[in-house]
C-alpha cells in the first residue's frame, strides 16, 4: 500500500488537486439565490479572492503610483505650453455655460415638476465618487476592472460606474479598499438600452471579442451605423438617458436566425480607462438642501423674469393709441383693465355688424330657455297664425282680401319681436293671455308665402300647415286680433290660480281640425277636445300631431275679455 | 533531436532559487498582467502566470510541485477574474504537473526545446479553459484557432525571454 502511494504520488496529488478544485468551482456554481439574498461570492470564495486581491493590488498600487507620480510630474511643470491661452478660453466657456446652465436649470425643474406631477419616478444622479482604475483581469474573457475605492469609502455593490463620456459598467466585487468592476463589454453583464433615433429596446452585453452589442434584435432597415445608444432605466442599475455609445455595425445572431446582433462602439474608452465615476446616491426624491436650493432659484428666477417684464414694458412703446377710435365699452374695459394690470389680454374679434344667432354671447342662459322653444327668429312661414275666428272670412289673410283684381297673394308677416314661450297647459285650464284671444277648436294655420290662386277666389285655408311659433303678447294681439302669433305648447304644471275645466262633451271629441270653415262656424266657448297628458310639440316647423291641432277651450272669463275687432279693421 | 533529450545527470539536477523568487515572480507577473492590460488591452492575450508556471514547472521538475504551484498561481489570477475560483486553477495545475513531468525527461535548457514546451502548454492551456468554461460553466466563449495559434505564438517568443531573464535568478553553483 506504502509503495502504491509513493509510486503514483505525483498522479495521487494531482488528482487531489483537481477534484478540490472541481469541487470548489461546483460549490461556486450552484443555483443562485434570490436577488435579495443572492451575492457574488459564498464567503470562503470572498475570503480567497480578497486575499488575492489584496496579495496583488499592492504591486499595483505602487506602480500606479509610480506611474501617477511621473506623469504629474510633466504635466504640472514641463508640460505647461499654452497653458495661459487655455486658462482664457476656459474661463469664456464658462461664461457661456453659465448663462446656458439658467436655462437648462429652469426645463430641468419643470420636468422634475411635470414628472412628480404624473408620479411618474425616475432615479437622478445625485452623488457620484470618483475612482482610479488600479488593474483589470489580464485575461481576455473576464472584462474586469479594479478601482482604489471600496465599502469604506461608500461602494456598494451593483452601483453604476461610468465616465463623462458613457457608462462603463457596474460595481460587482466590494472590498474594503478596492472594488471590482463588471464592464459593459463582458458576456455575463447586462444592461437595459435604447437606440436612440428608432427608439429599439434590447439588452446590452459583450461578446467573446470583447465589444458590446444589443442582443436578440428583430431585423430593421432603419438602424443605422452612427445611431447614439442610450440606457433605458429598466435595469435598475443605471439611470435612463446616459450614453451607451453608438451603432457600429448589425451581424446576425449565430444562435437565434432571424435576430440580429448590433455591434455597438462604446462612448467611453474601455481600453484606456483612468478614472471612473461611481454613483453612489442616485433616487427619485430630492434632498433638502436640494429642495432648498431649488426655491431660491425659483425666487430668483422669478425676481429676473419680474424685473425683465419691467425692462421690457419701459422699452415697448404703450399700447394705447391716442388717435385710434373710440370702441365699445368692452373692449375698453379690457384695455383699461389690461393698461391698469400690465398684463397682455388676449385679443377679442370686433362686434359683428349684422348679429345672427351664430354670433358670440347672443345665446340666451340656459336657465332662460324653455324646452322645445325655437330660438331662432323665422324669417319666412313664421309668425302669424291666422285666427279662425267666428266669422268665416276672418281666415282670409289681409293682403288677399285686400286685392282688388282677383289675384289673392298671401304674404307671410314676419314676425321680428321674439318673445320667450310661453306654457300652455293642455289640460283646458286657462290659456296663457296670448291664446286667450284664440276661438276654441281653432286651428294654427301657417300662411304660406307666395301662394296665389288663379282663380280670385279666397285662399284655402286648409292648405295652411300649421308649426308651432314663438308666442306674442297680449298687446300685439289686441292690435291686429285676427291674427294670432305662435306659441309653444309644453307640458307642465298649472299656473298659480289657474282652474281646471270640465270635461269635454263627446261633441268635442269629434272636431274637424283641417276644415277651417268648420271651425270658424264654430262658436266661441265651444267645448273641445281636453289633451292630457304629454304632448310632443315639433319645433322644426313640422306639422303639430293631431291632438294639438284641437285646442282645449278655454276658461269663459278668460275668453271673453278678448273681443273681435270688425271685419273692417281687419281689411 | 538529441538535443532536445535529457542526456546528463546535470541536465536533469533541479535548478536552486532563491525562495524570494518563487513568491515574487508569480505575484509580478499577476500584477503586471492586471496592470499592464489597463493601458495596453492588447496585452491580456498574453498570459504570465502560465508562462511563470511552465518556467517553475520544468526548472523544478517536480510534478507535485508544479501541480501545487500551477494550483495557487491559478486561483490567485481567477481572483482577479468574475468566473469562479478554479478554473484557472484547473488549466494551470494540468499545465503545471505535465511541465514538471516533461522537464525530467526532456532538456529544458534549451530554448527551442523552451518554445515547444510553451506554445503546446499555452495551446493546451487554451483547450482546457475552453472546455471548462464552455461546458462546465456553459459561458459564452468563442473559439477561434486562428487567435489560439497567435496567442500561443505570442506566448511561446515572449516566454523565452521570460525564461531566460528568470534563469539570472538561478543560485550559482561553486
Amino acid at each position: 500500500m506504502e509503495s502504491f502511494f509513493s509510486r503514483y504520488k505525483n498522479a495521487l496529488v494531482l488528482i487531489v488537486v483537481l477534484l478540490a478544485q472541481v469541487i470548489g468551482v461546483a460549490i461556486q456554481v450552484r443555483r443562485p439565490l434570490p436577488k435579495e439574498h443572492a451575492q457574488p461570492d459564498a464567503g470562503g470564495v470572498r475570503l480567497i479572492r480578497y486575499w488575492a486581491i489584496n496579495l496583488v493590488s499592492p504591486p499595483e498600487r505602487f506602480v500606479h503610483w509610480m506611474g501617477a507620480g511621473i506623469i504629474g510630474v510633466w504635466d504640472n511643470y514641463l508640460d505647461l505650453i499654452h497653458v495661459r491661452q487655455q486658462n482664457k478660453d476656459l474661463q469664456a466657456e464658462i461664461d457661456r455655460l453659465r448663462i446656458e446652465e439658467g436655462g437648462i436649470v429652469e426645463d430641468a425643474r419643470q420636468g422634475q415638476r411635470l414628472q412628480q406631477l404624473l408620479a411618474f419616478k425616475e432615479k437622478y444622479v445625485y452623488k457620484t465618487l470618483p475612482a482610479q482604475i488600479i488593474g483589470t483581469s489580464g485575461s481576455e474573457q473576464s472584462r474586469i476592472l479594479s478601482i482604489n475605492k471600496g465599502s469604506k469609502d461608500g461602494v456598494g455593490v451593483d452601483m453604476p460606474v461610468i465616465t463623462p463620456d458613457g457608462i462603463v459598467g457596474r460595481v460587482r466585487e466590494v472590498f474594503p479598499h478596492s472594488s471590482q468592476v463588471l464592464e459593459i463589454s463582458d458576456p455575463t453583464s447586462g444592461a437595459g438600452v435604447i437606440l436612440a433615433t428608432t427608439r429599439i429596446r434590447g439588452i446590452l452585453r459583450g461578446n467573446g471579442l470583447g465589444q458590446p452589442q444589443v442582443v436578440n434584435i428583430m431585423p430593421d432597415e432603419r438602424i443605422k451605423t452612427g445611431e447614439p445608444v442610450i440606457t433605458s432605466g429598466g435595469d435598475q442599475i443605471f439611470p435612463r438617458g446616459m450614453a451607451v455609445g453608438v451603432v457600429d455595425r448589425v451581424v446576425p445572431d449565430p444562435d437565434h436566425d432571424p435576430l440580429v446582433d448590433v455591434l455597438i462602439r462604446p462612448a467611453a474608452n474601455l481600453s484606456q480607462l483612468d478614472e471612473v465615476l461611481v454613483i453612489t446616491n442616485m433616487g427619485d426624491q430630492v434632498t433638502p438642501n436640494q429642495k432648498l436650493d431649488m426655491m431660491q432659484s425659483e425666487a430668483a428666477a422669478d425676481a429676473q423674469q419680474l424685473k425683465a417684464s419691467e425692462i421690457l414694458a419701459e422699452r415697448l412703446p404703450s399700447r394705447i393709441d391716442p388717435d385710434a377710435p373710440q370702441t365699445d365699452d368692452e373692449n375698453s374695459d379690457d384695455s383699461a383693465d389690461a393698461e391698469g394690470e400690465g398684463i397682455a389680454r388676449p385679443m377679442r374679434p370686433p362686434a359683428a355688424l349684422h348679429p345672427d344667432r351664430f354670433t358670440p354671447n347672443t345665446t340666451p342662459a340656459a336657465d332662460t330657455l324653455t324646452p322645445g322653444a325655437r330660438l331662432a327668429p323665422q324669417s319666412e312661414g313664421t309668425g302669424t297664425t291666422t285666427a279662425a275666428v267666428a266669422k268665416p272670412h276672418a281666415a282670409t289673410p289681409l293682403s288677399s282680401a285686400a286685392n282688388s283684381d282677383g289675384d289673392t297673394t298671401e304674404t307671410a308677416t314676419v314676425m321680428p319681436k321674439k318673445k320667450a314661450p310661453e306654457v300652455v297647459p293642455d289640460d283646458g285650464s286657462r290659456p296663457p293671455t296670448t291664446m286667450a284671444m284664440r276661438p276654441a277648436a281653432s286651428t294654427p294655420t301657417t300662411t304660406l308665402p307666395a301662394v296665389s290662386s288663379a282663380s280670385g277666389s279666397e285662399t284655402n285655408p286648409a292648405t295652411h300647415v300649421a308649426i308651432p311659433r314663438p308666442a306674442i303678447d297680449a298687446e300685439q294681439n289686441t292690435a291686429a286680433p285676427p291674427v294670432v302669433k305662435t306659441r309653444v305648447i309644453t307640458d307642465g304644471p298649472l299656473p298659480s290660480g289657474a282652474k281646471k275645466t270640465t270635461p269635454p262633451t263627446a261633441s268635442a271629441l269629434n272636431p274637424q281640425p283641417h276644415v277651417p270653415t268648420t271651425q270658424a262656424q264654430k262658436a266661441p266657448g265651444t267645448p273641445t277636445v281636453q289633451h292630457k297628458g304629454p304632448e310632443l310639440v315639433p319645433d322644426d316647423g313640422s306639422r303639430p300631431p293631431p291632438t294639438m291641432l284641437v285646442k282645449p277651450k278655454p276658461q269663459p272669463q278668460q275668453t271673453v275679455p278678448v273681443q273681435q275687432p270688425p271685419q273692417g279693421d281687419m281689411q | 533531436m538529441a538535443r532536445l533529450i535529457a542526456a546528463s545527470r546535470h541536465e536533469v539536477e533541479v535548478q536552486p532559487y532563491p525562495l524570494i523568487v518563487f513568491i515574487l515572480a508569480p505575484l509580478l507577473a499577476l500584477g503586471l498582467q492586471s496592470f499592464v492590460s489597463l493601458h495596453f488591452q492588447r496585452f491580456d492575450i498574453l498570459d504570465l502566470p502560465l508562462l511563470v508556471t511552465i518556467y517553475f514547472a520544468i526548472t523544478r521538475r517536480n510534478p507535485v510541485t508544479g501541480t501545487i504551484a500551477g494550483a495557487i498561481i491559478g486561483i490567485a489570477q481567477d481572483a482577479l477574474t468574475r468566473q469562479p475560483l478554479g478554473i484557472f486553477g484547473i488549466c494551470k495545475s494540468i499545465i503545471g504537473y505535465l511541465a514538471a513531468s516533461l522537464g525530467v525527461r526532456i532538456d529544458t535548457e534549451s530554448h527551442l526545446t523552451r518554445a515547444l514546451l510553451t506554445f503546446g502548454f499555452v495551446f493546451l492551456h487554451s483547450g482546457m479553459y475552453w472546455l471548462l468554461v464552455r461546458r462546465l460553466l456553459a459561458q459564452p466563449y468563442v473559439w477561434s484557432w486562428v487567435h489560439e495559434l497567435i496567442r500561443a505564438l505570442i506566448n511561446m517568443v515572449v516566454g523565452v525571454i521570460l525564461f531566460a531573464l528568470l534563469d539570472l535568478a538561478k543560485q550559482k553553483e561553486y
